[in-house]
């Protein structure tokens, strides 16, 4: 009889073994069921996974559209290992692109270079206050933050909905739902000419080390840690789960928001009715295939990235239809989420113990 | 205003969220966090589409969709108990991978228009006025969710195995060290939610809106899933949370056919910033809630020997 | 166990099996042939939403059928509008496609952009307003179409109350409620126009219970401009009779449709195509409507004769450009004369519309 058994310590070449061994059952997988759909297998393995890298546009590609992802990800990541779920990270995101876009609009005539620094501190406040409610929410009213960050994400979308049908229309758009194109005082830079890398990808990455500083080298990064972990130990140790609800709520909504307004003023360049396909669930998905650490989530979120442009890579160059992709997707992450045992556990042969010899 | 064809609405709209979170209700209650609703959802309303589109009988069309979904849920059980996956993510990724393979499964049904599921006739009492239809003129599904509500509730709070369940809800090792089988109770759990899920999707494709559209459920089982957190993992409160919940999305759409001053978007938001409220007003008593919650829902149980 | 021989071990078969699928992929990649001409089409949702991209692709099939071999058309379904959109057109710029098409007005700007970095690839963009030297601008006069149906409403409506489903306040709703109420009234002054927004294009869920709502407060006409049949379904489920929309729903409704409004982009984008591949395509700004076949009305059924002969003779009127739907005396909900009488509203008015006209119930954001 094999049983698992969890691992004193992560074993590091595991660790980089389990997503190898995901790959390589995820390219089987891709020959059989590229194979039965008609479609050569080699050729589509390889606009999936290996083409969007192959080129300077590709790539870069990429990284923008695994920015958001890491962003808010690791925003998460804290949360979660805090045991505080925030689910809402997509209204976060949708209310710093509000409030970012918000004053990025009222700013329009201004040529100022602290356009952009206001416009992204704002970004990060309306993430940050969104976060706060549930928050709020949760530490005065005892309400689960699960079902009020989800119920707000919603009523955050609906919002951005009506200010862009309504009120911040472009007064010289004909009365179409897009709001004034941002002046170039309130836009990211652009990193690399003739390609779409912003400041935001700095952001990430910024986040990226902060956020690792901060669970590994602070106390607050252990006070994080230890209250998911052993909460009645936290409480003894006096760690105050009230002030840990709160951070985790505001570093996680900020970050949402940063993403939220980066998105904004780095590729989109307005606000629009739709301002994320998802990201703040799919972040979710990238927290934890990263393990909550933010150099997984880093790592995760450009995998995630790949899948996606993958998919529409696959159906630009062979016509994969795109349901073919998002199967495609679930299934790499079932490879990915499955060998991750592997990294915490260990495969052990036991004998089957004859039933007097079990306690 | 005809309040009896308003109330038929508001049970149409709320027993696809009804249906689907009783059955995550036993799933969470058991310790698991199944975020795979929507895409099990949607398997079971295109499983049931198809297969009723092909045999012209609605009865196997739900029960193949009860099928193909719990099919999906037992992926995810062995994923999460077998695999020690993270339960949040693979849940996650079982939306994903589900929707996809709806839609990949559902290009040949487009366009196909069936009748919806037929309603209870008795007669004299279904011609009853106002009560008539409403308590006897329902189709099947919807008579079934009240009757898997009323059993879960009685499963949970009066039987034995229920109790089972709620022990490895509440803590694995416990129920592990008092001899419990905690990995087969959480697989069925699993099972069980899964099939919540397929007759939930089988109503919407079969009762709801006859017809096959890809991703169908438009959010539906993210609202399931915050039902559950919602009825603070008591079944009844599960229900009336998912009723809740239809009244208002079905009465914010009346309210807007009168022709207010008052934007669209401001009435959709209705039914999340009361759910919101409600939720804030019944958890004030935080002892109650805890003693609810199932404390080792997404921990990952490994049996020690 | 874990050896770092297994390991290594490892890495050198993964290693290998990438650069086996990389050589195996190169192979076909040579072999893709380079003399057929390649279009593009982006749409915002899916194939099977048996509405708007149902069309668009429909108009795709005809454009593959009517060339041959001499085109290969790819298209990508479900692109979210935003930075999604502007890699996918990109994408398709830079890899041979020498026309594209993009479905939805949200891919306006995108396509812009995109047409900015390759100014040797052609762009046909959908209902949007901003042109360029490589970027054409189409969209159809749908609101032809309703007014026909508003007509047709007027005359079979008993209880003078008509239910729109309806998505976002986008002038393109806006005008199409309009024409609708402008129809119906020029039969019959008493119709009246109860508006359920459901802010999405496609939740059939919703789109029902909004029809079902609607129906509920006294209308017996359901007209919608959002994707799904359901709206027509509740109809054809509670007796009352409805409009199709995009495609002909007919099949979900037997009994209650009496005709649909029918997106079709075949012929333009055939046209379009054979411009691009002769060399005389240039960027136009077009609004076609009845006339050149853009918009079409499913056949007339679930009506008295007389209604039929009316609503053919009020299409023929518009054909012939004898009858504009937006013809004054037209005022809107205050009262107050926004068209005067004998004068065409004119294209501003129509491309931004943003306010309704005389017995529409409710009202828009401003």
């Amino acid at each position: 009889m094999f049983t698992l058994e969890r691992r004193v310590e992560q074993s590091k070449s595991w660790l980089v073994f389990s997503p190898i061994m995901a790959i390589g059952l995820t390219v089987l997988s891709g020959i059989i069921i590229f194979s039965v759909l008609d479609k050569d297998p080699w050729m589509s393995l390889y606009t999936f996974f290996i083409q969007p890298l192959t080129t300077g546009f590709g790539f870069t590609e990429l990284i923008v559209k695994a920015t958001p992802l890491i962003l808010i990800g690791v925003g998460l990541s804290i949360g979660f290992k805090a045991n505080v779920w925030n689910i809402g990270a997509e209204g976060q995101f949708t209310m710093g692109a509000i409030a970012g876009g918000g004053t990025a609009l009222f700013l329009n005539t201004q040529e100022s270079f602290l356009v952009l620094p206001a416009v992204l501190l704002m970004g990060i406040l309306g993430g940050i206050v969104w976060g706060m409610i549930p928050a709020f929410l949760k530490t005065k009213f005892n309400a689960n933050e699960i079902l009020t960050s989800l119920m707000l994400s919603y009523v955050a979308l609906l919002i951005l909905s009506y200010l862009v049908h309504g009120p911040w229309r472009d007064p010289g758009g004909y009365n179409f739902p897009e709001s004034k194109i941002f002046s170039d005082f309130a836009m990211l830079p652009i990193l690399l000419e003739g390609t779409r890398l912003n400041l935001g990808t700095g952001f990430a990455v910024l986040s990226v080390l902060i956020i690792y500083i901060l669970l590994s080298r602070t106390v607050l990064g252990y006070q994080f840690k230890v209250v998911g972990l052993a909460p009645a130990a936290a409480k003894h140790a006096g760690f105050d789960r009230v002030k840990l609800i709160w951070l985790s709520m505001i570093i996680s909504g900020g970050l949402a928001g940063l993403a939220g307004i980066s998105e904004v003023s780095g590729t989109i360049g307005q606000l629009l009715p739709s301002v994320s396909p998802g990201y703040g669930f799919t972040a979710i998905i990238v927290a934890f295939l990263g393990r909550l650490n933010p150099v997984g989530v880093l790592f995760a979120g450009l995998i995630m990235a790949l899948t996606y442009i993958g998919g529409e890579n696959a159906q630009i160059e062979i016509g994969l239809p795109a349901a073919v992709t998002g199967l495609f997707q679930g299934i790499i992450l079932f490879y990915l989420l499955a060998c991750d045992v592997l990294a915490r556990y260990r495969l052990r042969y036991k004998p089957f113990l004859k039933a007097r010899d079990r306690e | 205003m005809d309040v009896v064809a308003i109330v038929l609405t508001i049970i149409t709209a709320s027993t696809p969220l009804l249906l689907a979170a009783t059955g995550e209700l036993i799933t969470e209650k058991s310790g698991v966090l199944n975020l795979g609703v929507e895409g099990m959802m949607l398997i079971g309303a295109i499983t049931a589409f198809a297969i009723t589109t092909i045999t012209d009988s609605a009865v196997l069309g739900v029960l193949a969709g009860a099928a193909a979904s719990t099919s999906l849920a037992f992926v995810f059980g062995v994923l999460v108990l077998i695999f020690l996956a993270n339960q949040v993510a693979t849940g996650l990724a079982l939306t994903i991978f589900g929707i996809g393979l709806s839609a990949l499964v559902g290009t040949g049904f487009v366009g196909i228009a069936l009748e919806p599921l037929p309603k209870l006739d008795l007669g004299l009492l279904s011609a009853m006025p106002v009560i008539g239809e409403i308590l006897f003129g329902q189709d099947f599904l919807v008579y079934l969710s009240f009757f898997m509500v009323v059993l879960v509730a009685y499963f949970l709070s009066k039987t034995r195995l229920g109790l089972i369940l709620r022990a490895v809800g509440e803590s694995h090792d416990s129920a592990h060290a008092l001899g419990y089988p905690v990995l087969l109770v959480r697989f069925l759990a699993i099972l069980f939610g899964g099939f919540m899920c397929g007759l939930a999707g089988s109503y919407l494709s079969l009762a709801y809106t006859p017809l096959w559209a890809e991703n169908m459920t438009a959010g539906r089982g993210w609202i399931a899933v915050a039902l559950v957190v919602f009825g603070t993992w008591r079944a009844v409160r599960v229900a009336l949370g998912a009723y809740l919940f239809g009244t208002i999305t079905i009465l914010q759409l009346h309210v807007q056919g009168w022709g207010l001053e008052i934007a669209s978007q401001f009435m959709s938001m209705l039914p999340y910033l009361a759910t919101i409220a409600v939720l804030v007003l019944i958890s004030r008593d935080g002892a109650k809630i805890r003693l609810n919650a199932p404390q080792s829902i997404g921990k990952v149980f490994t049996p020690s020997r | 166990m874990e050896s770092k021989k297994t390991f290594g071990l490892v890495v050198a078969a993964l290693a290998i099996v990438l650069v086996v699928v990389w050589f195996l992929a190169q192979k076909k990649t040579d072999e893709a042939s380079v003399s057929e001409t390649k279009i593009g089409f982006v749409y915002v949702g899916p194939i099977g939403d048996h509405g708007w991209t149902f069309q668009h692709d429909r108009a795709r099939l005809e454009v593959q059928k009517a060339l041959g071999n001499q085109v290969k058309t790819t298209f990508v379904e479900s692109v979210k509008e935003g930075p999604d959109s502007e890699r996918v057109i990109t994408k398709l710029a830079s890899t041979g496609h020498q026309l594209i098409f993009t479905t939805s007005f949200g891919f306006m700007n995108p396509t812009l952009k995109a047409a900015k970095k390759f100014e040797n690839v052609k762009f046909d963009h959908a209902t949007g307003y901003k042109q360029a030297e490589n970027v054409g601008t189409y969209s159809a006069r749908f609101y032809e179409g309703r007014y026909i149906a508003g007509v047709i409403a007027g005359k079979v409506s008993k209880t003078n109350k008509i239910g729109y489903v309806a998505s976002f306040p986008i002038p393109e709703v806006v005008r199409g409620i309009n024409a609708f109420m402008l129809g119906a009234r020029s039969v019959n002054p008493k119709m009246s126009i109860s508006v359920v927004w459901v802010n999405s294009w496609y939740d059939p869920g919703k789109e029902g219970d909004a029809a079902k709502a609607l129906i509920d407060q006294g209308a017996d006409i359901i007209t919608q401009h959002t994707d799904s049949p359901a709206p027509l379904q509740v109809a054809e489920n509670r007796g009352v009779k409805g409009f199709g929309q995009a495609s002909d729903m007919i099949k979900f409704a037997p009994k209650a449709q009496l005709s649909a409004i029918v997106n079709n982009w075949g012929a333009y984008y055939v046209e379009r195509t054979k411009a691009m591949m002769n060399g005389s395509w240039k960027s136009q700004d077009v609004w076609y409507g009845l006339k050149e076949g853009m918009v079409e009305m499913a056949p007339y059924t679930n009506m008295p004769d007389d209604v039929a002969a009316l609503a053919n003779k009020t299409e023929e009127n518009i054909r012939n450009g004898n009858l504009h739907p937006f013809t004054g005396p037209i005022k809107d909900q205050s009262g107050k004369i926004v068209v005067e009488a004998g004068k065409v509203a004119e294209a501003g008015m129509l491309l931004g519309m943003n306010f309704y006209v005389e017995g529409v119930q409710g009202s828009l954001p401003k």
